[in-house]
């Protein structure tokens, strides 16, 4: 038991180690990474200067929620197929297919659809230009596994008589759906939401694959740059994400907790 | 209202889940489906809610089939055995669940469910989320709500399997008293015969899929139809024996035993072997040593359970077969007044004695 | 059955998207891996065509015979699987520690400890390995700091090494490894371990006979989504790895992007998914497994 505590001390240092040291130097006035000179918060304002960053900071969240959002849509769909329906014609090669691309590496994702995108457009005219639809579309098709797991496992949890109960009081199949098992699995939805948001908003091999000229999303940005050597400008980015991301994921923890007991029962509670 | 079952089956792939079955239940009528699991009982029930679908046979409400109907058009409600309360609503939106699909008003609705909130006593906690309630609170308002659409049939999964025992005999009572108060015809599913014989007005028991007998409570534990009834409702002392003499009652001699049985069961036929049948507590325990006699065993005390109100005691015959009578604690030191190893009379009344065929 | 029909519904969508976005592609891919390099726009020829009604066939498997001619893919390959595997096992070891305390700790703390392992993986995957990219650096923060305190002289060489590749597969896909390893071991009945220790085994012998086996399918996910991606990992070996350090997801890449040599990238892609097909299929049967699915 200690030996176990000791390595979880451990791992947390490894994780949090290289971000710490991320965020201590962007306030650092040197640009060299590793030699501190002074305080300085002189990175951000570059930072906020660089127009090609913070287009590719717009590009990659436009592409991101509205990605979070599609793969939502579908993601749910695919869970409740997988966890409700049983068996039905092609159901292996179903389950397959969102389980596969959740291991798929990028280069492979990347490639295929690129090339796919390239043939269609030979064969049918579309998609005549790459960029951030094309991004969009790649983005989805990996969500889906993603939001997928999360959600399906929520819906497997959920105690099945409740939506026998709400058919029972004569409730219809879609009605069941809207107003019992979606509002039950929100908070798996939410999660499969932001999951795919964090997913899209951080890929760079399978959009670099996909994207056309013009389309530079922020994480093929950062690559040209960090490709180019060490700059603290990136410190200073990353600081930023990692400050959003301490905040909205403490929100999202504090609310979480706050109301699981009334929104994750399964009404079993004596 | 009544309830017609005809015929029914199903089946899971090779398992016969259902097989066969018909019953008829009367308007107002509280009726239980009492047998242990894997029995049908469950599949039986699901299917009158429309959860499943028979093989073959028929399902008639009033004279009219509701197979064709889903379960959201049946007038059928369920209590469902987890209450399966919907744990993002409120007690009121719970109840006020059912009414609102058959749109109704909404004053109609919010009189509903103040009708059926008054009828369980549970006003107070309209506000409520389900995990904020205890238990038996959480198990009327599934009550409730399955009565405020006004069902012509209501059916109960296991109503008290997710309650303590102490609890559970205090619901069975109410929850009996809201169910004739409303006159709404109820099945109930159970595997617990106190709370079928508590609860319901007649009992059908199943198992391996078919009904085995039906009856009033009464009549199923005085007069089991057969081997598997007698044994699954209470407890019986059974003794093999074949019949010599049949006139205005029948004798019967025991296998591996000199004593023979006299009862007035008369069905019976000259050579025929039956089970002979005797409840515990109407066998008669006696330590002084009778005559011996027709219905009248010898043995010796091999154990005592000491219950409170009564003990049961097992006895050694002198074929090594035992035997439990049952006795009356009505003196404090009842208990004191035998012990092991003691010999004893068994006795009873040739009334007490019930036939059952060996073969079934 | 006209619930059926309607299910069809729900059905569609999400099948056809995965089956056009995620299947066709690879017919593609495998199409493009039989074509020849053309200078054209798109680089690369048809494999067969269809003139004044005869059929001719184009297509060849020069790509693949390409791959093996050549050793540099070969060895891509193989360092890939060892850099892969070797990585793998050094998350379990860290990964399946940390996954057991957590599940062990009062269920008030567990979610916020597994916030913790989460984390880090929502900022750029990216910028956390560039960030080891000044830590590993000859001039790096910890060469000067083992320097400053006097345990070594000379800078030791990390980045571009195999080294650096191990720290980075392990701390980008560490969290992929705690995660299915605790989902496994909070499920664990605790009695089962009460009642091994009540029969009288010591704390080892629970662990190896109790608690290891039971969480053997969290492990296997767990190894799985760390080993198959990285196989292909693109980003870790660009930034920390040497030039001569051969990953073949890097190899991929500069075949496309460098080379523009499409025909040859697909040649890649498709041996890479024909080694990664067993695990993934493998892997595809524990995941659906632990959903709760059968497939």
């Amino acid at each position: 038991m200690k030996l176990t505590k000791i390595m979880l001390g451990f791992g947390f240092a490894f994780l949090y180690f290289p971000l710490v040291i991320l965020v201590i130097y962007s306030f650092n006035e040197s640009r060299l990474v590793t030699v501190w000179s002074e305080f300085s918060v002189k990175w951000y304002f570059e930072l906020f200067k660089d127009e090609q960053l913070i287009n590719g900071f717009l590009l990659s969240l436009r592409i991101a929620s509205l990605t979070a959002c599609a793969s939502v849509v579908f993601g749910t769909m695919a869970s409740y197929i997988l966890v409700k329906f049983g068996r039905f014609p092609g159901q292996t090669i179903f389950s397959g297919l969102t389980v596969a691309p959740l291991v798929m590496p990028d280069v492979i994702t990347g490639l295929s659809l690129l090339l796919l995108f390239v043939g269609l457009n030979e064969l049918i005219g579309w998609p005549s230009a790459r960029g951030a639809t094309t991004i969009w579309i790649a983005h989805v098709t990996f969500c889906i596994a993603f939001v997928t797991v999360v959600v399906s496992s929520r819906l497997r949890e959920m105690d099945g008589s409740l939506e026998e109960a709400a058919m029972d009081l004569g409730a219809g199949p879609v009605k069941v759906f809207f107003y019992i098992t979606l509002p039950i699995i929100m908070p798996a939805i939410m999660s499969g939401w932001l999951l795919a948001f964090t997913l899209s908003l951080d890929d760079l091999v399978i959009a670099s694959f996909v994207s056309g000229p013009g389309a530079s999303t922020l994480p093929m940005v950062i690559y040209s740059s960090v490709r180019l050597g060490v700059s603290p400008k990136i410190n200073a980015l990353a600081t930023i994400f990692v400050v959003c991301i301490l905040i909205s994921s403490t929100a999202s923890w504090w609310l979480a907790n706050r109301f699981s007991p009334a929104s994750g029962g399964t009404g079993k509670t004596t | 209202m009544s309830v017609e079952i005809l015929n029914v089956s199903k089946s899971f792939g090779d398992t016969h889940a259902v097989q066969d079955v018909s019953l008829t239940i009367e308007q107002g009528e509280i009726f239980a489906l009492l047998g242990g699991s894997g029995c049908g009982k469950t599949t039986l029930l699901r299917m009158l809610a429309g959860f499943e679908s028979p093989d073959s046979g028929d399902v008639r409400i009033n004279g009219e089939s509701i197979l064709a109907l889903p379960p959201f058009h049946r007038h059928v409600n369920m209590m469902f055995q987890s209450y399966a309360l919907f744990p993002h609503m409120t007690v009121e939106k719970n109840i006020a669940f059912g009414p609102a699909q058959d749109g109704l008003s909404k004053q109609e609705i919010a009189e509903r469910v103040d009708e059926v909130l008054e009828l369980v006593q549970m006003e107070r906690y309209r506000k409520r989320k389900p995990a904020q309630l205890s238990g038996g609170q959480q198990q009327r308002i599934a009550l409730a709500r399955s009565l405020a659409k006004k069902p012509s049939l209501l059916l109960l999964d296991e109503p008290m399997a997710a309650l303590d025992k102490k609890l559970r005999m205090r619901m069975q009572l109410e929850l009996v008293s809201i169910v004739e108060q409303v006159g709404v015809t109820c099945i109930i599913v159970t595997h617990d015969q106190e709370e079928a014989m508590t609860m319901s007005n007649r009992i059908a028991i199943m198992d391996a899929g078919r009904i085995r007998q039906v009856g009033t409570p009464q009549e199923i534990y005085e007069y089991p139809n057969s081997r598997m009834t007698a044994e699954f409702v209470g407890s019986i002392n059974l003794l093999p024996a074949t019949v010599t003499a049949c006139a205005e009652s029948t004798t019967l001699q025991l296998k591996d035993a000199a004593s023979t049985v006299v009862c007035r069961d008369t069905r019976a036929r000259e050579g025929e072997a039956y089970l002979v049948a005797i409840r515990p507590e109407k066998v008669a325990l006696s330590t002084e040593d009778e005559a011996a006699g027709p219905n009248c065993l010898r043995g010796v005390i091999d154990d005592i359970a000491y219950l409170g109100s009564h003990s049961v005691v097992h006895v050694r015959l002198e074929n090594g077969k035992i035997m439990q009578a049952h006795m009356s604690n009505v003196s404090r030191d009842a208990r004191t007044q035998i012990d092991f190893e003691q010999p004893v009379t068994l006795s009873w009344e040739p009334e007490s004695v019930l036939l059952i065929s060996e073969d079934d | 059955m006209s619930f059926l029909r309607r299910r069809i519904w729900v059905i569609l969508p999400p099948y056809l998207w995965l089956l056009i976005f995620f299947a066709l592609p690879f017919a593609f891919i495998l199409k493009i891996s039989l074509a020849e390099t053309a200078v054209a726009m798109p680089p690369y020829g048809d494999i067969w065509s269809w003139t004044s009604g005869k059929f001719e066939w184009l297509g060849s498997l020069d790509n693949f015979r390409f791959l093996l001619d050549d050793e540099i893919y070969v060895l891509s390959y193989l360092n890939s699987l060892k850099l892969a595997a070797i990585s793998t096992l050094i998350a379990l070891l860290i990964g399946y520690p940390m996954a057991l305390a957590i599940a062990r700790m009062p269920e008030s703390i567990r979610s916020f400890m597994l916030l913790l392992v989460i984390l880090p993986s929502w900022t750029s995957f990216l910028i956390r390995i560039y960030a080891w990219i000044g830590l590993l650096k000859n001039n790096g923060l910890i060469n000067h700091l083992l320097m400053s305190i006097g345990v070594i002289d000379e800078p030791i060489v990390m980045l571009h090494t195999n080294f650096a590749i191990y720290v980075g597969i392990v701390y980008g896909y560490l969290p992929f490894m705690i995660l299915p390893i605790y989902a496994n071991l909070v499920k664990l009945d605790l009695r089962l371990i009460e009642a091994a220790q009540d029969l009288g085994a010591r704390p080892a012998r629970v662990f190896f006979s109790i608690t290891l086996p039971l969480s053997l399918s969290g492990i296997f996910a767990g190894c799985f989504l760390v080993f198959i991606p990285s196989v292909g990992e693109f980003i870790i070996p660009d930034l920390l790895g040497g030039p001569d350090t051969l990953m073949i997801g890097k190899t991929l890449w500069q075949e496309f992007f460098t080379n523009r040599d499409w025909p040859v990238a697909s040649a890649i892609a498709v041996v890479m998914l024909a080694i990664l097909m067993v695990p993934i299929y493998i892997y595809r049967r524990i995941e659906l497994k632990r959903l709760g699915i059968e497939g």
